[in-house]
């Protein structure tokens, strides 16, 4: 047993973390500087990242560049495009996708068409332009056109695709519980009241050392389950998934919550980050949702 | 990266739980009972092999990783078996601090079964504020004179030894005044009170007065004055998530109780499940990163902190379960309150962890 990430993964990662620090929006103003999101979109193609499934990466390696790149409100498509690229890579299918989930397509900004699983059916999906998001950084697109079946995959296939959308949100919620919770610490050192910092006070410290064990905890549990989707039986990937998506849902909820309380008045405002941060960790929350009567308790 | 076992650790889980299939069923594993046979079953432990895992050979440990504790910890659970007693803090404390003279005595009886040992640090006046102490330790002689009130002495009925902190100097400044004894238990000037637990229980604490107990010069551990790092240690590896590897036990109970419902789970027994889930992995990732020569000082109170929240939300999913009538439910949730206090409250780590790794 030894689950440490391998040097080549501690490198993706300082890579995606870099990239992410370099062009991600650094501020709600920056959500709109559309010349910084033609740089970053370019960057992330260039590195091959939304073809990671076809060029043989590990789950683990998915969502390393996933919680990076949560952590970071990167606003150009990741997750869409590397999960259509899961699927497509079983059956030759269509390169240039994004990804469906029920009657919305994400990623959707600049991806005119998505792929969506069905049981073990693959359907090609033509989208209607890029809509507004609850989501201020990943655009989703609402599904018009007809879904067209292209594909099929086998059951083990299919399955070790759920496992791997549940690790990957999962990824991105732990992503964007860091991101908050650096955003929300950087402010409780220089925000002060009453002659001292806030964050010198127990009242807020101990919120933001709770939000550091929710988080470490949910690095945890998302490690184990992106191991899974190609480690363990498909059954057993899924339901490692469902546990981490259960748990990182909750504390990247509380972890947000908690920005917005230590930003006090401002974090209630549109300026404040730590709605964006919220509203990423909503949005990856609510795809391929997991509820807790959906837990299998009988642990193994 | 592999979550599964190596060869060398799926051989000795094989050995173990063929081990555990002969013996485990012999010894009660909860409430006064357990706590009544813990000795016996701590030998029995040893002499299969299967104790002291990770501590030095010299002194009668096997000097393995520490993942073999947790394996051993999830077979005990797995078996129904009794936990594995809790002195890995003590090891490292004496290890670390202690003179090779006093290792070579002591190590071995503790670490095999045949000494039992409590821990004498907390006071009524001193919880939290640990150095505030004031039992003293007056030299005369070729002896420490103990006079003072000690209070949660894990097993102090049953000890031969008490690891024991006392003021030796009380003109110093408090926490350099204070130092560290091997005191022997069966004297007169030792006088036991149990302490009653909310669940019941008497056997696990006690209360210890010591009223002119006296302990030899030389059994004093370090230098006058150099009890309060040793004491730094202890509590630190209390914290360890090797020493607190109740992620099992705490698997254990959300199973038993799995196995009591028809239909949908409760909703605070699934995110028990779920909890107990992620504290399995996070205590393998954290005994993965030691392998790195990383050492959890301040971490140590992020892992206490979940593992705290784990069993109390267990503790809600037996009340939610079995309801306040079932006496086994009841007292695990009555026992689960405890853990956000022993150990350090959950107040004093997350002031450890807000000050020492947010830097606040």
């Amino acid at each position: 047993m030894d689950v440490r990430l391998t040097v080549e993964q501690q490198q993706l990662r300082d890579a995606a973390a870099k990239l992410a620090d370099d062009l991600g929006p650094g501020s709600v103003a920056e959500l709109a500087d559309n010349a910084r999101i033609t740089r970053l979109d370019r960057q992330i193609e260039a590195t091959g990242w939304r073809a990671l499934r076809s060029d043989g990466a590990s789950g683990v390696e998915v969502a390393i560049v996933a919680e990076e790149f949560g952590r970071g409100l990167i606003d150009a498509p990741f997750l869409g495009p590397v999960l259509a690229d899961d699927l497509a890579r079983h059956f030759g299918g269509p390169a240039g996708a994004t990804i469906a989930a029920n009657r919305h397509a994400i990623d959707a900004r600049g991806f005119p068409r998505a792929l969506r699983l069905d049981g073990t059916t693959v359907s090609l999906i033509d989208l209607d332009g890029a809509g507004t998001a609850i989501d201020l950084t990943r655009a989703s697109a609402e599904i018009t056109g007809s879904p067209v079946a292209v594909g099929d995959l086998d059951s083990d296939a299919a399955q070790r695709w759920v496992a791997l959308a549940l690790a990957t949100t999962s990824a991105d919620l732990v992503g964007a519980a860091r991101g908050a919770h650096t955003l929300a610490c950087d402010y409780a050192k220089i925000r002060e009241q009453y002659g001292k910092s806030i964050g010198s006070y127990q009242a807020v410290a101990h919120l933001l050392a709770e939000s550091l064990a929710l988080i470490e905890g949910s690095i945890s549990i998302l490690r184990h389950a992106a191991w899974a989707v190609d480690e363990l039986s498909p059954a057993e990937a899924i339901r490692a998934g469902r546990f981490a998506k259960v748990y990182c849902a909750r504390a990247a909820r509380t972890v947000c919550e908690t920005a917005i309380q230590v930003h006090g008045g401002i974090g209630n405002t549109w300026e404040c980050l730590a709605h964006v941060f919220l509203r990423r960790a909503l949005t990856s929350t609510q795809l391929w949702p997991v509820k807790l009567e959906e837990i299998d308790v009988g642990l193994p | 990266m592999d979550f599964r076992d190596s060869a060398d650790e799926a051989a000795f889980r094989q050995r173990l739980r063929s081990w555990l299939s002969l013996h485990a069923r012999d010894f009660p594993s909860s409430g006064d009972e357990y706590w009544a046979r813990q000795g016996e079953w701590h030998s029995a432990l040893y002499e299969g092999g299967f104790f002291g895992l990770s501590w030095p050979r010299e002194y009668g440990g096997q000097e393995l990783p520490p993942v073999y504790d947790v394996i051993l910890d999830e077979e005990l659970a797995r078996a129904a078996a009794p936990p594995r007693p809790s002195l890995g803090y003590l090891v490292a404390g004496l290890s670390r601090h202690a003179s090779k003279e006093l290792c070579s005595r002591f190590l071995p009886g503790m670490i095999n079964g045949t000494e039992r040992w409590c821990q004498g640090f907390s006071e009524p006046g001193a919880g939290s504020d640990l150095a505030s102490l004031t039992t003293t330790a007056t030299r005369e002689g070729e002896n420490y004179v103990i006079n003072g009130h000690k209070i949660w002495t894990s097993y102090s009925d049953v000890a031969d030894w008490c690891l024991l902190l006392a003021r030796t100097d009380p003109d110093a400044k408090r926490h350099r005044g204070i130092s560290a004894f091997i005191i022997p238990m069966k004297q007169p000037g030792v006088q036991q009170r149990p302490l009653q637990m909310i669940n019941g229980v008497t056997t696990e604490f006690g209360q210890v007065l010591f009223d002119g107990a006296t302990v030899p010069v030389e059994n004093m551990v370090g230098a006058p004055g150099e009890g309060w790092p040793l004491a730094m240690t202890v509590v630190g590896h209390e914290r360890e998530p090797s020493t607190l590897g109740y992620a099992a036990r705490y698997g254990k109970l959300v199973r038993q109780l799995a196995a009591r419902i028809d239909g949908p789970a409760d909703e605070e027994l699934a995110w028990a499940a779920v909890q107990t889930e992620m504290l399995t992995h996070h205590v393998r990732r954290r005994l993965s990163e030691q392998l790195d020569g990383v050492t959890h000082t301040s971490d140590g109170s992020l892992d206490k902190l979940l593992m705290t929240w784990v069993e109390q939300s267990v503790g809600h999913a037996a009340l939610a379960v079995g309801g306040i009538d079932d006496p086994n439910s009841l007292s695990a949730y009555l026992y689960s309150r405890a853990q956000s206090v022993m150990g350090g409250t959950s107040q004093i780590q997350k002031n450890i962890i807000a000050s020492r790794i947010l830097g606040l």
